[in-house]
């Protein structure tokens, strides 16, 4: 009896990694594998296959110190960071906020409309963007139908302005996706807890510096490290919005990196891979960051 | 009565600034996607000068939209390459949570936390690596090409993982004492059981799928290969662009997004937050 029982629970244990196998495989050989070899090719210079031993070693880091285009989309890619992701989801709060209010009629139907940019795809959107702010497009007719402008603006073909847009259209796609978030943390806060502030004299600003804010920390914490995640990793807006343009103006450290390895004629894999480690490492350090902060819980 | 009635008025009248964000924020969010529909209707000089409404040049943008690109071909190679990640990784994921949560001891739960880490590695760092990789295996342009480097990624374990603790461990122990082997535990008792968990993950694998860009960009280098966000990158990377036409290109590229949004969003706001609980 004893001795059966044994067996069992070992056949158990291996049917258990069993399971486990095609998975572990497939992230060990399709992400933690290639890491190690773009971690090697970052050590080697040429072009396409034919790749050398830099000479001296760190020849392709010392490049990128010197890159004047990617100390600038470093500086984008922080630009952006730093004001869309608080923009956003501060908005996001607000709005998950409001819906949640239990007397608010047409709860559904806001909840769509508000969640709808994430039906797009990434490439969809930053072309009607890049549509709608063409310099013979819909946000000129408008602007200059009611006299606040009087010739047609290149939003596009100026940096400043391009960079606005850029992160525009970022706030406009990804609200409604962090939203979704919030509204699903807040349903697990019990309602009366705001019943018990109203009863208390509690105004709606401190009730939700108060209340809100602290018990969606968890929540927020996460949407914060997807956030800078997805906002370092910046590609697809990058490329069809703007090209990186003018001159390489609003271009992203993604987009950079792909030019270097897959634009035209250049097949820098070497130099691609040193500047993509770095990225890598930043993604790093500020995921750890934001966990560490996240993890004092009083 | 009225008392109330005066009560739930004054409530709604609190709500004002409420609803007039509201109302903001939705006209945002819905204008662009509105318009780009109209667009599609319209010639480009209608779309340049600024006209918002429905036009009649919807069959003309669409005979020059199939003119300037093989717009079935890129429709049925997203259908393909999207189903076909969808299906794999599901499949592959799930049986990983289910291994992870339900036969959890500590060396699975220390290989979990390692293969989490996989999480922090961009995508660009990948790129290069893995298109040698595909390139000598000589599945480039191809469906396995395309899907071979996501069927199985940390969040989508780890969302089979976390809600696998919904499934009760009573149910294993009396399909073992049935004499269901372990593999048919999970064919015939857990899949059906989990299959709300399985209609999110689909959602948001098949919607990753088909808006990938930049992995496609790499991986595929023919045009007969191409996706429709390739597709439509194409159409408006030319110097002149004809607004009407790319916005025909991009209500297609949207179509089916938007109808798995609408018909399954509940489905999908779930696998958006799937993998927190």
């Amino acid at each position: 009896m004893n001795k059966k029982g044994k067996s069992v629970r070992a056949k158990e244990r291996r049917a258990g990694w069993i399971f486990l196998t095609p998975a572990t495989i497939m992230i060990l050989v399709m992400s933690f594998w290639p890491m190690i070899q773009a971690f090697i090719t970052s050590f080697k210079s040429g072009k396409g296959s034919l790749l050398t031993w830099a000479n001296p070693w760190n020849f392709n880091y010392a490049r990128i110190l010197q890159d004047k285009i990617f100390i600038t989309s470093l500086k984008n890619t922080f630009l952006y960071l730093i004001i869309e992701v608080p923009v956003m989801l501060i908005l996001a709060i607000l709005l998950a906020q409001i819906l949640n209010n239990k007397d608010l009629k047409f709860k559904g139907l806001f909840r769509t409309m508000v969640f709808l940019p994430c039906a797009t795809s990434l490439v969809s959107y930053a072309l009607i963007f890049k549509s709608l702010f063409a310099t013979q497009g819909l946000i000129n007719q408008v602007l200059m139908n009611l006299h606040i402008i009087h010739e047609n603006i290149n939003w596009l073909g100026t940096a400043g302005t391009a960079k606005a847009i850029i992160i525009i259209a970022l706030i406009w796609r990804w609200t409604g996706y962090n939203m979704v978030f919030y509204l699903a943390g807040l349903q697990n806060i019990d309602y009366q807890v705001y019943e018990a502030a109203k009863i208390d004299g509690a105004s709606p600003w401190s009730t939700f510096w108060k209340i809100t804010v602290p018990l969606l920390k968890p929540v927020i914490v996460m949407t914060f490290i997807m956030s800078i995640n997805g906002t370092l990793q910046l590609f697809d807006e990058s490329v069809n919005l703007t090209n990186g343009g003018p001159a390489n103006a609003t271009i992203t450290m993604s987009h950079y990196v792909y030019n270097m390895a897959f634009g035209q004629g250049v097949g820098h894999f070497g130099y691609s891979s040193a500047m993509s480690f770095v990225i890598f490492i930043m993604v790093a350090i500020l995921a750890f960051i934001n966990m560490k902060v996240g993890d004092t819980r009083d | 009565m009225t008392k109330k009635k005066k009560n739930r008025s004054m409530v709604q009248r609190r709500l004002i600034p409420s609803y007039i964000f509201l109302i903001i924020w939705s006209f945002i969010s819905v204008f662009p996607l509105f318009w780009m529909i109209t667009a599609a209707t319209n010639t480009t000089v209608d779309v340049a000068r600024g006209k918002v409404w429905f036009g009649t040049y919807a069959v003309e943008n669409f005979k020059n939209l199939l003119a300037a690109q093989p717009l079935w071909k890129s429709m049925g190679n997203s259908f393909l390459y999207s189903i076909a990640q969808t299906l794999l990784c599901l499949f592959i994921c799930s049986l990983a949570g289910f291994g992870f949560e339900l036969y959890a001891d500590k060396a699975k739960d220390r290989l979990f936390a390692f293969l989490l880490l996989a999480m922090m590695i961009p995508g660009v760092a990948t790129m290069i690596p893995l298109f040698t990789m595909i390139s000598k295996m000589g599945l480039l342009n191809s469906v396995w090409g395309f899907i071979l480097p996501q069927v199985a990624t940390p969040f989508m374990i780890m969302m089979f993982r976390n809600n696998s603790r919904n499934f009760p461990p009573a149910i294993m122990e009396a399909a073992r004492i049935d004499g269901q082997t372990e593999v048919g535990i999970f064919f015939k008792q857990y899949m059906p059981i989990m299959r709300s968990t399985y209609a999110a993950a689909a959602v948001i694998t098949f919607m990753n799928a088909w808006n990938a860009y930049l992995w496609p960009k790499v991986v595929i280098t023919d045009n007969r290969a191409q996706t429709m966000p390739m597709l439509i990158a194409n159409l408006a990377s030319g110097y002149t662009i004809d607004y009407g036409m790319l916005m025909m290109g991009v209500l297609f590229c949207s179509i089916p997004t938007m109808v798995v949004f609408f018909v399954l969003q509940k489905q999908f706001a779930e696998g958006i937050t799937g993998s927190v609980k």
